[in-house]
């Protein structure tokens, strides 16, 4: 079997404010990732997901436990940089530098010799659409493009493992679309990513397994769609309706993998909850028409990450 | 290795992008003192024109000091400030010490192009009342190289013990103080009656950065004595720079 890329052992964080006042962060966590995946920690704001990165990077202390990085201790700070690369939450551009210079320079920090450099910041100012602006000082980018500078800065010494921090927050929807893109590419040649977020669509939908964080804790970790099976009941369908009669709930309830129908009244309306997924809606419908329903409208409702965070903690991933 | 000289390169890259604003920086307090108290002042008849012996070595000494400290501090503060913008280069593949070190290699940079000033501005002004014999060019050049070091070592040591948004505060509570207290304009010994006073100084490096000028450049004022003065900065240096290496090291990690 291949050697993790990652592995955290008990690792733990506890923030000092002063003499009597402390954070716990992160409590104790444990996992691994693999070689060339997509990793993403899911948590809401104060989780912990930061904290985790920043002991991963050497820029965090660590309390106690370990952390591995391609079986180097995150304590041997210098080896373990030259293996890393870090986009972090905030623009940390260098802003007396050009967009060009920021990575240049960047590269000659990690020795990475003239000739090469200039081929790769050519490259990668390509990829990241920035060619045009390359002589420009970084102080008057926006989100989106200081965000693409920091992954094309993070790429110049060819890491192993690339650090994301919430690297879509606060982007707008078409720049998120554009960074997954990015982020995707990558990953199709070969790059390992770790990468925390908020957005459980956007867990979703990059990452190859994910493990969900939340005061300073890892409640579960696996791939996304087994992750959604942890929700009892799973899909279902709403049937909305104006009224209901006994023949409609049997007719339901002797359809195939219906399982139980379950009754929800609302001042205008009754709603029918009836497990399944788009399969069952033609023959849901059949069943209400032959019972002469009223039907006022049909939801399909998939099991999102989100559900999963609220029947393991009982609160919303964002309030 | 290859990365610190990378690190010391952007920093350098960075200063000769702002030249004029440097060159602005670094020779406006020279000039100005030696204009007024060299030129000005002896000619409306308010000091004697020896006074310029006196001021040479003070002149040199603060706008050493001053050059070392704003080389380290104000970079300093940018680079803690709200952003970060450090950062990047925190995640080199060095330690955090050697990055302290650059920081202070560049002030010392700093505060011998300052230095370096001081003589061409001090000869153009004051050439007819100055009579400066140095004593021994080695010694000079022993305490310009010391006296750089200990600049930059302050700056390192303040620019890491306030807040990056107090940097501007420091200079009106610390840096005018350590100017005006550093015996720049007056001879350490000239405070015999202020006994007190005289005794409070010795913590500040500028005291010993004068005089230890005084005692090669113009050896006839009284001044304290080189091995002092060597073994002051010395101290200056060691004590500094520990302090400002635990401070950036403080502030680097979370
Ligand atoms: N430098 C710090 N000093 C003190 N407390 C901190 C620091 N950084 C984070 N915290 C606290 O640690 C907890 C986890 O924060 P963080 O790791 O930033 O979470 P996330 O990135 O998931 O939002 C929060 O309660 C936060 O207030
Ligand atoms: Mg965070």
């Amino acid at each position: 079997m291949e050697k993790p890329v990652i592995q955290i052992e008990s690792l733990t964080k506890v923030y000092s404010l002063d003499s009597h006042r402390r954070v716990d962060a992160v409590k104790g966590i444990s996992f691994s990732v693999k070689q060339g995946e997509i990793f993403g920690l899911l948590g809401p704001n104060g989780a912990g997901k930061t904290t985790t990165i920043g002991m991963l990077t050497t820029r965090v202390r660590v309390t106690s436990g370990d952390g591995f990085i391609a079986g180097i201790s995150i304590r041997d700070e210098v080896a373990v940089k030259r293996l890393i690369a870090v986009v972090p939450q905030q623009n940390n551009l260098d802003r007396s530098l050009t967009v060009r210079e920021n990575l240049i320079f960047h590269a000659k920090y990690f020795g990475v010799p003239k000739q090469e450099r200039e081929q790769k910041a050519d490259e990668l100012l390509e990829m990241m659409g920035l060619k045009q602006r390359q002589d420009d000082y970084v102080r008057a980018f926006s989100g989106g493009m200081a965000q693409r500078l920091m992954i094309a800065r993070s790429l110049m010494h060819e890491p192993k493992i690339l650090f994301l921090d919430e690297a879509t927050t606060g982007l707008d929807p078409q720049s998120r679309r554009l960074l997954w893109d990015k982020v995707n590419e990558l990953n199709a040649g070969g790059q390992t990513i770790f990468l925390t977020t908020h957005y459980m669509d956007e867990a979703d939908e990059l990452c190859h397994c994910i493990a969900i964080m939340d005061h300073g804790k890892i409640l579960a970790m696996d791939t996304p769609g087994n992750l959604k099976k942890m929700v009892p009941g799973g899909n279902r369908i709403e049937l909305e309706l104006k009224d209901v009669s006994d023949a409609l709930i049997d007719g339901l309830q002797k359809l195939d993998r219906a399982g139980e129908v379950n009754r929800r009244d609302e001042p205008d309306k009754v709603v029918l909850s009836i497990h399944g997924d788009q399969t069952m809606m033609a023959g849901i419908m059949r069943v209400a028409q032959q019972a002469q329903a009223d039907v006022l409208g049909v939801k399909l409702h998939q099991v999102t990450l989100e559900d999963l965070f609220i029947h393991l903690t009982g609160r919303r991933l964002r309030d | 290795m290859k990365t610190f000289a990378a690190l010391l390169q952007r920093d350098i890259t960075v200063l000769i992008r702002d030249l004029p604003e440097f060159v602005v920086r670094i020779a406006m307090q020279p000039f100005l003192f030696v204009f007024v108290f060299g030129y000005v002042l002896p000619n409306a008849g308010q000091v004697q024109p020896s006074y310029a012996n006196l001021l040479l070595p003070g002149i040199l000494a603060a706008s050493m000091m001053m050059a070392g400290v704003q080389g380290t501090a104000i970079p300093l503060s940018q680079d803690f400030g709200a952003i970060k913008e450090i950062e990047d280069r925190l995640m080199a593949p060095i330690r955090i010490s050697m990055v302290v070190l650059e920081k202070i290699v560049m002030g010392t940079l700093q505060s011998w192009i300052a230095g370096g000033l001081v003589f061409p501005i001090a000869w153009i002004i004051m050439r007819n009342n100055l009579s400066v014999h140095v004593q021994s060019f080695i010694t000079l050049f022993v305490l310009l190289f010391l006296v750089g070091i200990a600049s930059a070592a302050t700056g390192i040591t303040l620019g890491t013990s306030i807040s990056p948004f107090k940097i501007p505060l420091m200079f009106a509570t610390i840096i005018i103080p350590m100017i005006f207290l550093g015996a720049a304009y007056y001879p350490w010994h000239a405070l015999g009656n202020v006994a007190w006073l005289q005794k409070v100084i010795l913590i500040n490096p500028m005291v010993y950065a004068a005089e230890g000028f005084r005692s090669v450049l113009t050896p006839k004022v009284e001044h304290i004595r080189q091995l002092y003065v060597i073994l002051g900065l010395l101290a200056a240096i060691t004590v500094l720079s520990g302090i400002g290496l635990r401070g950036f090291v403080k502030r680097a990690y979370s």
